[in-house]
């Protein structure tokens, strides 16, 4: 990450890493009835900066609002980045209404990675997403399938409240499902017509499922979720330094100064979003 | 090390002024406050602590980032320039200069804040030492001293002359400026002058070695005891006369929390602004789907513990308190660092 | 103050109350702070004297929502905005044990640093003269002196509701001392012009630090307007010039009818602003308008602004505009 990352942008007229750059929406997708993803370029038609796994932006509509997602394209496509994003306020709403070719501003990236280059390589991955959750995970699932040689198996849990609101189930379907070596498992929380998988929540699928503890697990969900994954994965007999989560506070900067995104010493936007579940222990529970 | 006669300090604001801009402290409606000097101005050295610190001039209580407008589905952003002009503050105390040092370890950090850095590389710091210290000043326990207050230039009131000893380059030039500027009446002070520097140091070592709140126990403020300190169940008792308004915050020197707004001025286009935040604010940390600091205890920790324990596990044990003492003084509740230093931080504060 | 500190002892032990709601001595001789206090021991620590200026009034919207009642502490000017409190349902009379207590004056910390007197170590308030041990020797000034400018002008020192009295004064039924509304004739003799000047330079001291609202009886609002961030009005600093007036004036308009000029946001503001002179203006003309009228003298009657009489300044602008029927 030494590099520059702007890309000698034409667009790039940043004097400090607070002023953003120009995004061009060039394509929207409806995943569900509250999550759309966003494809963004620079005006040159190339991409705004080059990120990794895990890592987060600030996405801003100005005079609306600005707020920080994570990047859920991979690091490996070169041509643009995405995000997906679920509408819960007055900025996400305003995101939705949006059409393509509609510019927005865009700052970063910001934050750690999950470590697909150290910790990660050579180990079997186990992935648990719970709705949304799956955005950042998707970015370090393509990653891997990318560079398939350099992981173990690949396992995906990933369930939703409903059919209806699992996101990027063309990609999970088309590409993940039929990737060797990758299995997918999905479940949905309540009984529905036309659904003939796996019904129940994550964490209790989780156990039923009963994976081997060779692996190395990344989860991200909502925090309820993440907490009964984890008791499931101990249950297990999973240790917490094989845990990966993504943390998510009110950030204003992204760059560790402005003080709100803190939990004890350790700011998420600089010093997370990844945390390895044991480290998480050692901070106040302020999250 | 020079010196100037107390009356002929107009000439010497004057002096530089005419080069410069300098801020320092004015008295304004009843009240003394950093602002830039002018021939209307009522400068005010002698109030030992200004109401808000000296930090607006390095990192101001509002300021544009950049403006932009949005205009046919297309963006434009235009930003604000860095500062790029020489300027002068004059009259820091000690326990400020301290601050400005804390906050550049938030601030020139990387990534490094071009605004904060721009200012910082264009501004020249002229400190005076302290006189008569307060009851409310507790700046010997981080270590600072009123009577060496440091910055660029260094500086005491001594009877009716100001001495005046320059640091860094920076100081040298300022200097060579105002001895230019001057002519006679700024004078070498000579080992004369010298001598009753020392002599106002040491004497006024000795009041802030019997100052009430000098000899405070910070023992317990260290980072392996994060967990201990904010389990202790001393916060309900403490918080609870907050108000939760931002006064604390607003006039500590080294709080440095900001808010980035939007302020949509129609068709002059968006201006996006930095401005001071206060973790007191029940906002500060709302989220759209909820808040983590949903309680005032929780805020009112948060700030103390980030003084105390989470600055310096990040700061190399620097504390992010300097004991100016604001706090004890502009608190409507009467709450403060000290109250919170004495209930948590040693057994010495028995 | 022992006498207090007595009942407290007997009313928490009798069951009574659950807790007491007063002033725990601090550091410096001048700075108590409000505190809870549930026990004997921890009731040594309680004071009450004339730096006791926070008004716990407004303490007890949070306090009533506690298990048991709350013994609490009232100066006479603090029941005015006890009084209102009730008025708009903000706080539990029946959850409230009130104990009015005397009040000479209560001081203001700045007067003393004004009058040069630092380094203080101990205070005592002898008579009219207040005493002090300060590092740089002995030192004293006039009680008076150093009085906030609210008690200077003391709306009397009769309580207005109340369980019990201790310590009350003799001449609880004297009347207001001074002429309260000096200041704000003196503004309103002021040209346009000069009174701008007046009110620009003591307003844009303002930092936004919300001391004066949050500290205000009046200013009850569960979610303020100027915290919302769905408008632009929750700017935490000045993005425009006439920000921190408008923040100010609106706020005085808010609580016009309701202020019962207990002072606080004048005692807390950090920068010294005359904020009371906002609202005491607005109660000159409530009174010349709508007949003499103080917030929080009774629980019952209705505030000026939300009634209706055909007495009013303007009984009708409908009527007399010629749409009325």
């Amino acid at each position: 990450m030494s590099e520059c990352t702007c890309g000698g942008h034409a667009n790039d007229i940043r004097v400090d890493a607070l002023i953003p750059m120009i995004g061009v929406v060039t394509d929207i997708r409806t995943e569900t009835p509250d999550v759309k993803t966003f494809r963004v370029v620079g005006r040159d038609g190339k991409k705004l900066f080059e990120h990794m796994p895990g890592q987060c932006a600030m996405v801003s509509v100005l005079g609306v609002g600005e707020a920080m997602f994570s990047i859920t394209s991979s690091p490996t496509n070169k041509e643009y980045q995405e995000f997906s994003i679920k509408r819960c306020g007055t900025l996400t709403d305003y995101l939705h209404g949006m059409n393509v070719g509609d510019e927005i501003t865009v700052r970063g990236p910001y934050g750690n990675a999950f470590p697909v280059e150290t910790a990660l390589k050579k180990q079997n991955l186990l992935f648990i997403a719970g709705g949304i959750g799956l955005a950042p995970l998707r970015s370090v699932i393509n990653y891997v399938l990318d560079n398939r040689d350099n992981y173990g198996t690949v396992d995906i849990l990933y369930g939703s409240r409903s059919a209806d609101d699992l996101v990027q189930l063309k990609e999970i379907q088309e590409v993940w499902m039929k990737t060797p070596g990758v299995n997918v498992y999905l479940t949905i929380d309540r009984e529905q017509e036309g659904w003939d998988g796996h019904v129940g929540f994550v964490p209790s699928y989780l156990k039923e499922i009963g994976f081997d503890t060779n692996k190395t697990v990344l989860v991200c969900g909502p925090p309820i979720m993440i907490k009964f994954v984890l008791a499931g994965l101990m249950e297990l007999g999973f240790n917490k330094t094989q845990v990966y989560t993504t943390l998510e506070l009110r950030m204003k900067c992204g760059i560790g100064k402005c003080g709100r995104c803190n939990i004890g010493s350790k700011y998420v936007c600089k010093d997370g979003p990844v945390f390895r579940c044991d480290e998480i222990d050692e901070l106040p529970p302020e999250y | 090390m020079y010196q100037i006669a107390k009356n002929k300090l107009n000439d010497l604001y004057q002096a530089i002024s005419e080069k410069e801009d300098l801020f320092l402290p004015v008295s304004k409606g009843g009240q003394t406050n950093y602002g830039l000097w002018t021939n209307e101005a009522v400068a005010d050295i002698d109030t030992l602590k200004t109401v808000k610190s000296g930090k607006d001039c390095f990192f101001p209580q509002s300021e544009v980032l950049y403006k932009s407008r949005h205009e046919n589905g297309k963006i434009s952003i235009d930003p604000t320039e860095l500062q790029n002009k020489p300027f002068v503050v004059f009259g820091m105390r000690a326990c400020d200069v301290r601050a400005v040092k804390v906050l550049d370890n938030v601030f020139l950090t990387d990534p490094v804040d071009s605004y904060y850095a721009a200012r910082r590389e264009h501004g020249t710091i002229v400190s005076l030492a302290c006189h008569e210290p307060e009851e409310t000043c507790f700046c010997k326990n981080f270590d600072v001293d009123a009577a060496e207050p440091g910055a660029d230039v260094e500086t005491w009131m001594v009877g009716e002359s100001l001495y005046w000893k320059a640091l860094t380059e920076k100081g040298e030039s300022l200097t060579a400026l105002v001895k230019e500027a001057l002519a006679d009446s700024f004078a070498e002070a000579g080992a004369e002058g010298e001598k009753k520097v020392e002599k106002e140091q040491a004497a006024v070592r000795g009041i802030i070695e019997k100052l009430p709140l000098s000899h405070l126990d910070l023992s317990r403020f260290k980072p392996e005891n994060t967990m201990e300190l904010f389990d202790s169940p001393a916060w309900e008792d403490m918080y609870k006369p907050c108000l939760a308004c931002g006064t604390c915050t607003f006039v500590c020197p080294t709080c440095q929390c900001y808010d980035i707004r939007d302020f949509d001025g129609g068709k002059a286009g968006i201006r996006h602004y930095r401005c001071w935040d206060s973790c007191m604010y029940s906002d500060f940390t709302m989220m759209a789907h909820g808040n983590m600091r949903t309680s005032q205890l929780q805020r009112f920790r948060q700030r103390f513990m980030h003084k105390l324990v989470y600055y310096p596990a990040n700061n190399d044990g620097m504390y992010s308190c300097v004991g100016c003492g604001r706090c004890v003084s502009k608190c409507p509740s009467s709450l403060n660092i000290v109250k919170v230093i004495k209930k948590l931080g040693g057994e010495g504060n028995e | 103050m022992q006498g207090l500190i007595e009942r407290a002892k007997e009313l928490l032990a009798d069951g009574t109350v659950a807790q007491v709601l007063g002033w725990r001595k601090g550091d410096m001789g001048y700075d108590p702070e409000p505190a809870y206090f549930k026990s004997e021991e921890e009731l040594k620590d309680f004071v009450y004297d004339a730096f006791c200026g926070a008004n716990l009034s407004k303490y007890m919207i949070e306090a009533a929502k506690l298990e048991g009642k709350t013994l609490v502490f009232l100066k006479p000017c603090d029941t005015y905005s006890f009084n209102q409190l009730i008025k708009e349902h903000r706080v539990d009379r029946d959850k409230t044990y009130i104990i009015g207590v005397g009040c000479q004056g209560t001081l203001k910390p700045e007067k003393i640093r004004e009058a040069g007197i630092k380094g203080i170590e101990t205070v005592t308030i002898d008579g009219d003269t207040l005493k002090f041990d300060t590092i740089y020797g002995a030192k004293e000034m006039p009680f008076a002196d150093a009085l906030l400018e609210r008690c200077k002008v003391c709306k009397g020192k009769k309580h207005m509701v109340y369980d019990e009295l201790i310590g009350a004064a003799e001449d609880e039924e004297a009347g207001p001392v001074g002429n309260r509304f000096e200041e704000v004739e003196k503004l309103e003799a002021m040209s346009p012009e000069e009174r701008f000047a007046f009110w620009q330079e003591q307003l844009s001291k303002c930092i936004r630090c919300n001391a004066c609202r949050n500290v205000c009886p009046a200013c009850s609002c569960r979610k303020c307007v100027f915290d919302s961030n769905q408008y632009d009005t929750s700017q935490k600093a000045n993005a425009a010039t006439f920000e921190e007036q408008m923040f100010h004036i609106i706020r005085a308009f808010h609580v016009a009818g309701r202020c019962t000029d207990c002072g606080e946001c004048s005692r807390v503001c950090p920068q010294g602003i005359p904020l009371h002179l906002l609202n005491r203006k607005f109660i000159k003309d409530i009174d010349s308008f709508y007949g003499e009228y103080q917030a929080g003298a009774d629980t019952d009657s209705r505030g000026p602004l939300t009634n209706f009489t055909f007495e009013d300044v303007e009984p009708s602008i409908v009527q007399t505009r010629g749409g009325g029927h």
